[in-house]
């Protein structure tokens, strides 16, 4: 039996892998979260969509090392662990972040921090079995800062940052770091920009590519594939022009 | 941002809000909005908030022993028959597509081609869980709060936002349906096909011819579930309209020929097949943006009901009064309601007969025709559906619809809508 733990698991991304993965063979999900309440639902949901999955659920505060660590302890103890996707995030604007430091740091404790709390445990678990995939959610936002949400997008290339050590320090062994970029994503993080008619990706679709990727042991996942292109070319705008431009 | 419904007859200005089980209603006024199939303006609030419940996306139970299913309300019914069918159950009330919400299709409590067999999809609901602007969370049975839950079933959307429920399923023996068409020459043929098919049918609607000298002709079908699975393959069909016509496809010149065309065509077809469900319940489905092909004015459908005693003399009559008026319809539909009252203090189905109009808004001739057919609907007891509403008179609703002031009282005051500022005042 596969053992899949998803951190964050009531993330509209999340959830949608989730429903993927559900309906394969042999599958047992670990679904880690802040509410059981909110983890309940979407334990519900996924048993009556694939009643033969095993399904388990973990209340954790994400920030709380000690917490986290006997998570990590308890999953990969109870029930073993092959692939981890940490898929929780918030995303306040720039505006109310400019202005609360507390929220600023709250953001950067879940964003940047609270993956590494899981990650390190995690790999240390994969490094004895000698095989596992680590998969994070970082985004399109980290790749270059834009005044509309540089909090948040370097929350984002934190994650970046620190995939990319760590396939480095795994380059030599079977275990997978794979880190996902996904574009603008229908779901409860994006209410405010899908009500002002933005158009975005399906987080169906966001979920069909970070499983595949995942299964393939990418190293990066853009998602929609387009941000792969569209990013290279921001990446390239030289600063002067950049700095003009009003998006 | 600007947002329309399903007859495209207006384009205007709201205030998105996504719902989710946690959902706090900000201040302003809004109204839910499932997956806007609704034709006129049940679901739309211009100016203020429209509550989206595509959040409200979880599956909660399925009771394969028994047949009950629940989940929260913005789940579509192809999404639950997807699962439900290959696992031997099925939807008893189902309209004629698959993209409606399960709160949409409580709040307007629909009904399909099954009705004289299982009644409305509010029939089959066995509790609803209610969230009032006031921030209280109410269950609601026929037992518990039983009158919010009559006020609810079709109470487009005005009581409280549903945020799941419950229902009963039926037993599915294959996703295939044995189908018989038959086609009629006129209404008289029609009344004798649906008596015929009251008991032993499960399912029956016609289409009607109301274009040109041969109007009242049409094509009578009726179906019950195969017994056994065909191994046919089925294709997922989905076609898309790429663009808005810049004017209605449906229009003088093309009406006869479409309604020929699809006469003949049925006619050469005649007879016993098996088919796909969703070819036979919701063969609109194939085409994505259907509703495009009324260019930009869009379109109104009017469906109206006609209790028993005067059903063939007044179908006969709004048959002539369309005929006669130059304005046509090509998808029309008739069907005939079974017994059973509804639960919902605004239900729309009574014992009679439907009939259903899909009319390119031409402006000030479309409206009048309207107006014609309202006073052969007001004079021989019936009324129209509020699902396909945008232009109905309050006067006529409340003519019409006996239990108004009744459900007034089971309103929630954070909730209006552009349809309950029109026909209720507020
Ligand atoms: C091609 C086609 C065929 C159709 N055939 C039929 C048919 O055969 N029989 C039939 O009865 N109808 C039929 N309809 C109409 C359709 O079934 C109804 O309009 C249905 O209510 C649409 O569901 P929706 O999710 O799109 O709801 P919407 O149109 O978005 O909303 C409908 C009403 O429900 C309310 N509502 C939606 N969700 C909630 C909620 N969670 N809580 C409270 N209120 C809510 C809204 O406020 C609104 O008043 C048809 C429509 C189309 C487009
Ligand atoms: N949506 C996009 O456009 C987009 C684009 C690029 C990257 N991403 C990234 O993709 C990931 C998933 O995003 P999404 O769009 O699916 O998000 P979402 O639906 O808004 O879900 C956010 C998730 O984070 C959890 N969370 C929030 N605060 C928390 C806290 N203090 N402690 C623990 N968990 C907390 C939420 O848990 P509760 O359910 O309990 O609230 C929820 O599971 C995030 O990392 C996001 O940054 C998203």
């Amino acid at each position: 039996m596969k053992n899949i733990a998803i951190i964050g698991a009531t993330s509209g991304i999340a959830q949608a892998c989730a429903r993927i993965w559900a309906a394969e063979a042999d599958i047992r999900l670990i679904l880690i979260g802040r509410s059981q309440e909110r983890l309940t639902q979407v334990s519900n949901d996924l048993k009556v969509r694939s009643p033969k999955a095993v399904i388990e659920s973990y209340e954790v505060n994400f920030t709380d090392p000690r917490a986290v660590a006997a998570c990590v302890t308890y999953v990969t103890g109870t029930y073993g662990l092959d692939i981890a996707l940490f898929a929780a995030g918030v995303m306040p604007t720039q505006e109310l972040l400019s202005t609360s430091p507390a929220l600023a740091a709250e953001t950067i404790a879940l964003n940047s921090i609270s993956p590494t709390l899981f990650a390190e445990p995690i790999l240390q678990f994969f490094t004895n079995q000698n095989h596992g995939t680590m998969a994070l959610i970082g985004s399109v936002a980290g790749d270059r800062g834009r005044k509309a949400n540089y909090l948040y997008g370097a929350s984002k290339a934190f994650i970046a940052t620190y995939a990319a050590g760590l396939q480095h320090r795994f380059a030599k062994t079977p275990i997978r770091i794979v880190l996902i970029k996904p574009g603008p994503t229908a779901t409860a993080m994006t209410a405010e920009l899908q009500a002002d008619g933005i158009r975005m990706a399906k987080p169906e679709k966001v979920a069909q590519d970070i499983i595949l990727g995942i299964s393939k042991g990418d190293a990066v996942i853009y998602t929609p594939r387009i941000w792969g292109l569209i990013m290279a070319i921001v990446r390239k705008v030289p600063a002067p022009i950049f700095n003009r431009l009003n998006f | 941002m600007k947002v329309h419904s399903w007859g495209l007859l207006s384009n205007e200005e709201h205030q998105i809000e996504l719902t989710d089980s946690n959902f706090k209603h900000s201040n302003a006024i809004g109204i839910p909005m499932g997956l806007g199939r609704s034709y006129g303006d049940a679901a739309l609030n211009p100016g203020g908030a429209i509550w989206l419940t595509s959040a409200l996306n979880h599956f909660i139970a399925f009771d394969e022993e028994r047949g009950e299913f629940e989940c929260e309300a913005g789940v579509s019914l192809r999404e639950i028959q997807a699962l439900i069918i290959p696992r031997g159950w099925n939807l008893p009330v189902t309209p004629g597509t698959q993209f409606v919400t399960v709160g949409g299709a409580i709040a307007n409590d629909i009904h399909g081609k099954s009705h004289h067999t299982y009644g409305t999809f509010g029939d089959q609901v066995i509790s609803l869980t209610l969230r009032r602007t006031d921030g209280s969370e109410m269950l609601c049975s026929p037992e518990q709060n039983s009158e919010l839950f009559a006020a609810t079933i079709g109470g487009i959307g005005l009581t409280g936002l549903i945020t799941k429920a419950r229902f009963a399923l039926v037993r599915c023996t294959s996703p295939w349906i044995e189908m018989e068409s038959s086609p009629f020459n006129n209404l008289s043929e029609f009344f004798e096909l649906s008596k015929s098919s009251a008991i032993g049918w499960e399912s029956s609607v016609a289409w009607i011819d109301c274009v040109g000298t041969k109007a009242g002709r049409g094509i009578f079908m009726r179906g019950n579930p195969a017994a056994k699975a065909e191994s046919k393959k089925v294709k997922e069909r989905q076609l898309g309209l790429p663009f808005t016509p810049p004017i209605s496809l449906v229009n003088k010149a093309t009406l006869r020929a479409l309604n020929t065309g699809y006469f003949h065509l049925n006619k050469a077809k005649a007879g016993h097949s098996t088919v796909h469900y969703q070819s036979y319940f919701y063969p609109l489905d194939a085409i994505s943006n259907w509703n495009r092909i009324y260019g930009p004015k869009g379109f109104y459908q009017y469906q109206s009901v006609i209790p028993h005693d005067r059903a063939e003399s007044a179908t006969q009559e709004m048959m002539a009064t369309i005929a006669s008026s130059g304005e046509g319809s090509f998808l029309a539909v008739l069907k005939v309601f079974g017994e059973k009252t509804p639960r919902g203090l605004l239900s729309f189905p009574m014992p009679g007969v439907t009939l259903a109009l899909d009319f390119p808004n031409r402006g000030a001739s479309t409206l009048e025709l309207f107006a014609k057919l309202d006073e052969i609907v007001i004079r021989s007891g019936g009324r129209l559906y509020l699902a396909k509403d945008a232009r109905m008179s309050r006067p006529m609703f409340e003519t019409t619809y006996p239990n108004v002031s009744e459900f007034k009282k089971y309103r929630d005051p954070g909730i209006s809508s552009a349809m309950s500022r029109r026909l209720l005042g507020a």
